[in-house]
């Protein structure tokens, strides 16, 4: 098998948008043993139509518990693009603040479950790995001015886990070609060969997520997906769904054009507001009681 | 002899029935660790704890939520379906449950595909790609009592009650 390092593997995310590697051998013998269907006798049809229904599969056969590690590795590659901005009391407020969200979201049960951690960058950016590990820069931070705002910026990234966009990121065929390994071969513990059959299909599907995350966004569809999302969080858990429209104002504001962050991945804040407004409603004025304002500075008046 | 045959056949349906019956009324819980609550609400309160693979009995189903029933310890309350699925999660497969799992939808193997092994060897191939803080995102917790205090602090109302 190919050794990869890791400047290889980082560099590779983004291309694979084209690729069609990692499809792998459990589909093509399945194909070819398809193309040869006429020929084989009537117990050996059988097994191939059994086979091949365990094949048919996707993102949503991916269990909870795969999805987590996927989300770590996903996590690290994010951490390669920003670092982590160590500040305990600020990360201690994003963390009670985003799993109080996620409680309140359509998938509050993760394999492992929410956390979030700020990243030390100018950018504009937040990111969300599948499974429930969410960053967000100190850049996106500064364009909230209030807790309804950064409570909506995270509810947009929790959307995105409860819809699972970032699996379904992942090539469909690399779903289907490790689902087969997963049921077929593995009684025991992989032997050498699948698991490095299997290591090579994660790979590739981190990348995909990873390509979309970071360089390319994701569709305008699922972007409106978190942000309706986003908009029900906040209203179950009592915030102004406003925030977001607040949010999004500012972020308008301090985009800058070229910049590899928000302004590359995500539809402008104009059309997304835009698209709020015709499920909130007209804009209403965010009015935070004063113990909420208070905290909220106290936890990221120097981010 | 028509007869006989008859109420044989109706027997032999009527126990497929209660099979597929009592089959469907199970479910496992398919994430790490979860909460069985009192009430079926985000902060209702918690009255036991289940862990990844636990078998639940589902005695009613109500918007997101199922409230369960577990023999042992002697727990009864409301789960969210997220932390559930209808699929039996076995932990020791055999070849006989991989045979199964590859033809059916009624179990997952746990611990299988991408899995910690795959992790290391992912690691192995990649080894400056650093997790150190994604294993301390992990660590971070907020307890129940925090997230009521927050909201009480910041005259949050959540939807239908904090409890």
């Amino acid at each position: 098998m190919k050794e990869t390092t890791r400047r290889e593997f980082l560099g590779r995310t983004g291309k694979y948008a084209v690729a069609g590697l990692g499809a792998a051998s459990a589909l093509s013998t399945l194909l070819s043993a398809c193309a040869s269907l006429e020929k084989v006798s009537l117990p050996d049809v059988g097994s191939l139509f059994k086979v091949s229904q365990a094949v048919a599969k996707s993102f949503e056969d991916i269990t909870p518990e795969q999805e987590y590690y996927i989300g770590r590795t996903v996590g690290a590659v994010i951490l390669e693009k920003y670092p982590p901005y160590i500040d305990d009391r600020a990360n201690a407020y994003i963390n009670l603040l985003g799993q109080t969200l996620a409680r309140a979201s359509d998938l509050p049960e993760t394999y492992g479950g929410y956390h979030f951690l700020i990243q030390d960058s100018d950018d504009i950016n937040a990111l969300a790995a599948p499974g429930g590990l969410i960053f967000i820069t100190r850049g996106i931070l500064r364009c909230c001015k209030h807790e309804d705002a950064a409570a909506a910026v995270l509810a947009h990234e929790i959307g995105h886990v409860q819809n699972r966009h970032g699996l379904q990121a992942i090539r469909k065929s690399r779903i289907t070609s490790a689902l087969t390994m997963i049921g077929i071969e593995s009684a025991k513990t992989f032997g050498g060969e699948d698991l490095a059959r299997l290591t090579e299909t994660f790979e590739d599907s981190i990348s995909d997520i990873s390509a979309t995350l970071i360089n390319n966004g994701y569709s305008r569809a699922f972007e409106r997906q978190a942000d309706l999302a986003a908009a029900t969080i906040l209203r179950r858990v009592g915030y102004n769904p406003n925030g977001l429209v607040d949010m999004l104002k500012e972020m308008q504001q301090k985009l800058k054009p070229g910049g590899l962050d928000f302004v590359r991945t995500h539809p402008s804040p104009q059309s997304r507001i835009e698209d709020i407004q015709k499920v909130i409603g007209t804009y209403q004025l965010v009015k935070t009681p004063a113990a909420r304002q208070d905290r909220f500075a106290h936890a990221l008046g120097v981010v | 002899m028509i007869n006989v045959r008859n109420i044989l056949l109706a027997l032999l349906l009527m126990m497929g029935t209660l099979a597929i019956a009592g089959d469907q009324h199970m479910m496992s819980v398919q994430v790490r660790e979860s909460q069985v609550r009192s009430t079926p609400a985000f902060l209702g309160k918690i009255v036991g704890t289940v862990r990844y693979g636990d078998r639940v009995q589902i005695l009613d189903q109500q918007g997101g939520w199922s409230r369960v029933v577990l023999p042992k310890p002697n727990l009864e309350g409301w789960m969210h379906d997220s932390a559930l699925t209808t699929k039996k999660i076995v932990f020791k497969a055999g070849a006989a449950d991989v045979q199964q799992a590859a033809t059916t939808e009624e179990i997952a193997l746990a611990g299988k595909g991408f899995n910690r092994q795959v992790e290391e060897e992912f690691k192995a191939k990649n080894p400056n790609l650093d997790f150190t803080w994604v294993d301390r995102m992990a660590q971070t917790s907020v307890s129940q009592e925090q997230m009521q205090r927050f909201l009480e602090e910041g005259r949050l109302v959540p939807e239908g009650g904090a409890k």
